[in-house]
């Protein structure tokens, strides 16, 4: 099967219901997305399908044959994504597990909503566990990203 | 002393190079006799002006690649945007300078290294500045140096140009170090170095560890602790394409396969018959806890005063117990170690916070020399003590493995294997009497603690004393409420079961302040006291206490009004040497508790990079507020209950409070910052609870209904 992964197609050998995360790892070597708990509990294995964040430990790769995947290696050639940019300037990550697909997350959430308001960070961000409790900075760096003033987190209530 | 090269100091292969190393200074010398033959290798200045800090510690969120670089820049004045950081290569030389071995734990990197790191910065530039001399014809004194050159009028030699010169030199005996008032980088918010490579997907954890050949692992472990392999059937499992091996190890059946997702359809396919352990159960547990409790066991302090007779006299008494349960680290990246088997020796990679221990676990089980075991240390996808394996559990686990099946295999856990692996925070149980007169004044304190020992039967187990593990009644021996208690009895009852437990982000203090804390809000309500109030009184003579708690009372407003449905609840703890206070602001909905905000303070002496600090404490109430509010593991029948994140619940993005940090700055010796602001977090909600409600939780985690 081919895979359109990063802009490049990949000739690609793996049986069709092998999760697209291991697809990206083991066979393309894609490591930059991560297993958390393959069953789409913790969103570190977030990448874009056609845009949107999907989580690659729970999708069969056959459901990705046809369709633009982006990686975190593939989100911007040098690290200068606007998220990234925020992220690096805010201090976001800690131990950087999870910090891939908070990324993807995130960068999913600004293509679709340039200036989200809190309730629609939490909700797209809900799904992606941070176990360094990185979140404050995470919603930060959102902010950053979206063009608001870094450092006024505010609680959503 | 000749300076040795990398290769020979580290018995490393090739990729040498040109480079000089400083050993450990004179002084440190000295107190270790063994450093003089076994010299350390820090810091390496390339041509191309590099500089290349060894980190001898693990870089597991908490900053240290970060904060020690910072250490050697700062004597070094270096470039900072030449800095270079990696993981040293597990050898003695960069053996933690308290614990005797490599490892990264108690919250310590910081403030154990903080002399030696600025001294090999110091070293470095004194070799660099005298090259320059020599270079110059000059006399060292008359140089100097900025931002990675030595500088000699208007003349100057970048680090890179004088790096080949450098070190042909001898160290120097001593070093002067710069005064605080000097210092460009510490006490600075620097951000961090690991950022780069951690946004964009290049950053290597132990689980990305790739080679050609390498294999995957998956093993089928009891599902009762303490269970063998009575037998197993293989043949479904190796009908799995991708699978090549199935080998028993001491733990389990191992699943070998091309790919992690073969590997784990082979394990799923697999089927094992197992001789069970005794089947422990949380209910009976606590029953047979609650028990133990009402006598007092081992003395863990020596007592003060008659405490019957003080509990006796004292005009209001409280008596309650508290209850903690087994919590699972869950570390974002699950376990996973590669062993490379090759010639007479073996590769590993591991995540792992004490290098040399399982370097060493290695060895014994292939039978070979410690230094024919090279250990490399990719990131820590999270470690919070799960990584520093005294028993070197899964490292030991995984040689196992490559040594059965006789290739280049990484074993990997999966979210399941972790949360039902064990090494646990131990579960606890405290019954706690405390009496105070009628101004407030605590009068006496009779504590009985009930749990497993974490250090027992390991290598730690000669920091116990008497039989009693110091984790297990930290936070309460030396609590700083207890001090003027004229009347006190603290006392351990020691369990053993086959559940194995385990150092958990701030170990024994995660339980003892919910404990103590908890009963000091009971003891201000018992006096009719403000909260605050109480607990200066009760501090009165512990001014770093009091300044803490001032602060942060300072910081979340306390005493003024609420919004409605608000509750605010208060808790200070140290540990660690660093003494944290945490206001937390609460309220229910929908019959769960809300955090709403957290206000922190923390001392911890001197504050080396605040960024660092602030997102440290950030992060430890996160840790604590999710096992405050979900965390629990529970046994039922022997097995346990929970399996991944949907019913191991975790703090995510919509239940963040705000938090705000204050740094309360004092002259004191450095305290740890990765761990301490964990302990409070957990009586501070349930404070707010009961200022809430009215209603005392007593029992891990919080639940109202």
């Amino acid at each position: 099967m081919q895979l359109e992964v990063n802009g490049t197609v990949r000739e690609v050998d793996a049986d069709g219901e092998m999760p697209l995360l291991w697809v990206l790892r083991d066979v393309l070597g894609y490591t930059g997305t991560k297993y958390g708990c393959g069953m789409a509990q913790c969103g570190a294995c977030t990448v874009h399908l056609d845009g949107k964040a999907v989580r690659s430990c729970v999708l069969p790769v056959s459901a990705a044959a046809g369709k633009k995947i982006t990686t975190i290696e593939g989100l911007s050639p040098d690290g200068t994504h606007p998220v990234q940019l925020a992220w690096r300037d805010v201090d976001v990550v800690q131990c950087g597990y999870c910090q891939s697909g908070q990324i993807m997350s995130a960068a999913a959430l600004l293509a679709q909503k340039p200036n989200p308001t809190d309730e629609e960070i939490d909700l797209a961000m809900a799904g992606n566990v941070c176990r360094c409790g990185t979140y404050q900075r995470v919603r930060e760096a959102i902010r950053k990203a979206a063009g608001g003033e870094p450092g006024a987190a505010r609680s959503s209530k | 002393m000749s300076p040795l090269s990398r290769r020979e100091l580290l018995g490393t292969g090739a990729g040498l190079v040109i480079a000089f190393y400083v050993p450990r200074p004179a002084r440190a010398e000295a107190m270790r006799p063994k450093a003089k033959t076994d010299p350390n290798a820090f810091v390496r200045i390339a041509p191309d002006e590099t500089v290349t800090v060894e980190l001898a510690h693990s870089e597991m969120g908490q900053g240290n690649w970060t904060g020690l670089a910072m250490l050697v820049a700062e004597e070094l004045d270096c470039d900072w945007s030449k800095i270079r950081v990696e993981h040293a290569i597990a050898a003695p030389a960069y053996a933690h300078l308290e614990f005797g071995t490599m490892g990264t734990g108690g919250s310590s990197s910081m403030r154990s290294e903080f002399d030696r790191y600025r001294e090999v910065g110091a070293m470095a530039r004194d070799m660099l500045v005298r090259a320059a001399a020599q270079k110059w014809k000059t006399s060292a004194k008359k140089l100097r140096t900025e931002n990675g050159f030595v500088l000699h009028g208007t003349e100057k030699l970048s680090y890179g140009q004088l790096a080949d010169a450098a070190m042909q030199l001898s160290p120097p005996k001593e070093v002067t170090l710069k005064k605080p008032s000097e210092w460009k980088y510490i006490g600075q918010q620097i951000r961090r170095l690991d950022s780069p490579e951690k946004i964009t997907g290049k950053a290597k954890f132990g689980m990305d560890v790739q080679f050609e050949g390498l294999r995957t692992a998956l093993v089928a472990r009891a599902p009762v602790f303490g269970g063998k392999v009575r037998s197993f059937d293989a043949s479904r499992a190796k009908a799995i394409k991708g699978v090549e091996q199935v080998v028993q190890v001491p733990s389990g059946v191992a699943v070998v396969a091309n790919n992690f997702w073969s590997a784990k359809l082979g394990r799923d396919a697999l089927a094992v018959q197992w001789d069970n352990g005794p089947a422990v159960d949380s209910e009976k547990l606590f029953a047979s806890y609650r028990e133990l409790a009402q006598k007092p066991g081992d003395e863990a302090a020596k007592p003060k005063g008659d405490v019957d007779a003080a509990l006796t006299k004292a005009v209001k008494k409280i008596e309650a117990v508290y209850e903690a349960p087994y919590l699972a680290h869950a570390t974002m990246e699950p376990l996973n170690c590669t062993v490379k088997p090759s010639g007479d020796g073996c590769e590993i990679w591991v995540g792992t916070q004490f290098q040399q221990v399982d370097q060493a676990a290695a060895a014994k089980i292939l039978g070979i020399p410690v230094e024919k075991v090279t250990l490399h240390t990719p990131f820590l996808g999270g470690g919070f003590g799960r990584r520093g394996s005294p028993r070197s559990d899964f490292v030991s686990e995984a040689v196992q493995v490559a040594k059965a099946a006789g290739v280049p295999v990484k074993t990997v856990w999966t979210r399941e294997d972790d949360l039902h692996g064990g090494f646990y925070r131990p579960a606890f149980l405290h019954r706690v009497q405390a009496g105070i007169d009628a101004q407030g004044n605590i009068v006496g304190w009779k504590h009985t603690a009930v749990g497993q020992s974490i250090l027992k039967g390991t290598m730690f187990a000669g920091m116990m004393k008497d039989g009693i593990d110091p984790s297990s009644v930290e936070g309460i021996v030396d609590s700083p409420y207890l001090e003027g208690v004229k009347a006190t009895q603290v006392t351990l009852h020691t369990t053993e079961n086959a559940v194995p437990v385990h150092f958990w982000r701030s170990v024994g203090h995660t339980h003892t302040a919910f404990a103590v804390e908890t009963m000091i809000d009971e003891l201000a309500q018992a006096a009719s006291q403000d909260p605050l109030s109480f607990r200066l009184r009760a501090l009165s003579g512990k001014p770093r206490h009091a300044a803490v708690l001032k602060a942060v009372a300072q910081l979340a407003g306390w005493g003024t009004p609420l919004l409605k449905g608000r509750g605010r609840g208060l808790a200070l703890h140290e540990s660690f040497k660093s003494i944290v206070a945490e206001c937390a602001e609460v309220s229910v909905e929908d019959g769960e508790i809300r955090v709403h905000k957290v206000s922190a303070a923390i001392d911890c002496g001197l504050a080396v990079n605040p960024l660092a600090i602030a997102a440290q404490v950030q992060g430890s109430i996160v840790y604590g507020l999710t096992a405050a509010l979900y965390g629990k593991i529970t046994l039922d029948d022997g097995k346990v209950v929970q399996s991944n994140f949907h019913d191991y619940r975790m703090l995510r993005l919509p239940q963040m409070p705000h938090i705000r940090v204050a740094l309360v700055e004092s002259d004191a010796k450095m305290g740890g910052v990765g761990e301490p602001a964990t302990p409070p977090i957990v009586p501070a909600v349930a404070n707010a609870v009961f200022a809430l409600t009215g209603k005392r939780l007593r029992r891990l985690p919080l639940e109202l209904a």
